[in-house]
């Protein structure tokens, strides 16, 4: 596209989900939907995820993708969307220098 | 998600025009709002905010709550002229958040020793805006004075309908820059809508002052799009 001189399509998740679906995968879609204190990442930031666990893009520094990855999973299978909370800041975040010290509200939902 | 919709709102951001995912967090319905479409109610006074600001956020209207997912394009400025105050320009937008790049065919002006880690065109505007048209997430700044560079570049960011349209120079100089642009076709409407002399009046005076009212002038801008047109909403 002549006009997309800023949209970084190899890293983009939303454009990565549209392809994954266009591949004819199965694809969860995680959004920051709310934040307290200092998160990381600004609401309306997105995870996608793919049904055997392949991901792009974040919700946090990398302190909460895993657990959303799980989730996101189950999210494919049932097609049912759910909300998730993270309390960032948990001691063992802090002990391996993850201090972000916030809250954030993800909703994940399967594509299609 | 709806499918249609993911592709939808693809398709606008590629294109560079503003849209928001507009999701029922009850029922996990959603729809792409484009700038311009009409919302009724507490919910269209929401997305209206949303397109201005930006941010992304939840809402309760009509007894629901909707995540309003806001895609703006990034804003880009475009300055015309590799000048002093475009030296100042570049570090002060990039920090605001805005991607600068400067177009300039004077060599001597256009040199990445004056402009470090800047997007430099040393080309005419009328080559470079082939390639990477303006359009309306996009300001222009003119600030060589000199017509052969401006004017081209001003006329186009008058039909492309920039955001924000800024020329450098006098009164005077100004009053013989709109003859030349209604000769070019532009009507005084349009014309109107440059600001010129460059900048807001903060009574600027060195370089780097002037710069620091072009910025100011192009966040004004950018913060009120759309007000004029569609009267106060909120």
């Amino acid at each position: 596209m002549e006009n997309s001189i800023y949209l970084d399509e190899a890293r983009d998740p939303l454009i990565i989900a549209e392809g994954w679906m266009k591949d004819g995968k199965d694809v969860a879609i995680a959004t920051v939907v709310e934040t307290w204190g200092s998160a990381p990442r600004p609401v309306g930031s997105h995870l996608v995820i793919d049904a055997d666990g392949n991901f792009h893009g974040s919700v946090s520094g990398g302190c909460v993708e895993g657990a959303v990855v799980t989730e996101a999973i189950d999210v494919i299978d049932t097609g049912k969307a759910r909300m998730l909370e993270f309390g960032v800041a948990d001691e063992t975040a802090w002990q391996v220098g993850l201090s972000c010290g916030g809250r954030i509200k993800v909703y994940v939902e399967r594509l299609g | 998600m709806d499918p249609y919709a993911l592709k939808m709102l693809n398709a606008e951001r590629r294109a560079r025009r503003a849209a928001i995912l507009v999701t029922d967090l009850g029922d996990g319905r959603d729809r792409i709002v484009r700038e311009g479409d009409q919302v009724a109610g507490d919910l269209g006074v929401a997305v209206a905010r949303a397109f201005r600001s930006g941010n992304s956020g939840s809402v309760e209207a009509e007894g629901r709550t909707f995540f309003l997912n806001a895609h703006l394009p990034q804003p880009r400025l475009v300055v015309v002229g590799a000048v002093h105050i475009s030296q100042a320009l570049a570090p002060m937008a990039r920090i605001a958040g805005y991607r600068l790049e400067i177009i300039d065919p004077r060599t001597a002006f256009a040199t990445s020793d004056r402009f470090p880690d800047v997007t430099l065109h040393a080309e005419w505007p009328e080559d470079v805006l082939k390639r990477e048209p303006l359009d309306s997430y996009t300001a222009l700044a003119a600030v060589t004075h000199d017509p052969k560079i401006d004017d081209f570049a001003l006329k186009a960011a008058l039909d492309a309908n920039c955001f924000y349209v800024g020329a450098l120079g006098s009164r005077k100089t100004h009053a013989k820059r709109v003859e030349r642009l209604l000769a070019l076709g532009a009507s005084a409407d349009e014309i109107a809508r440059i600001h010129a002399p460059i900048g807001l009046d903060i009574g600027a005076a060195s370089p780097a002052e002037i710069a620091v009212a072009v910025l100011a002038q192009v966040v004004h801008a950018f913060r009120s799009r759309g007000l004029e047109v569609k009267g106060a909403a909120a």
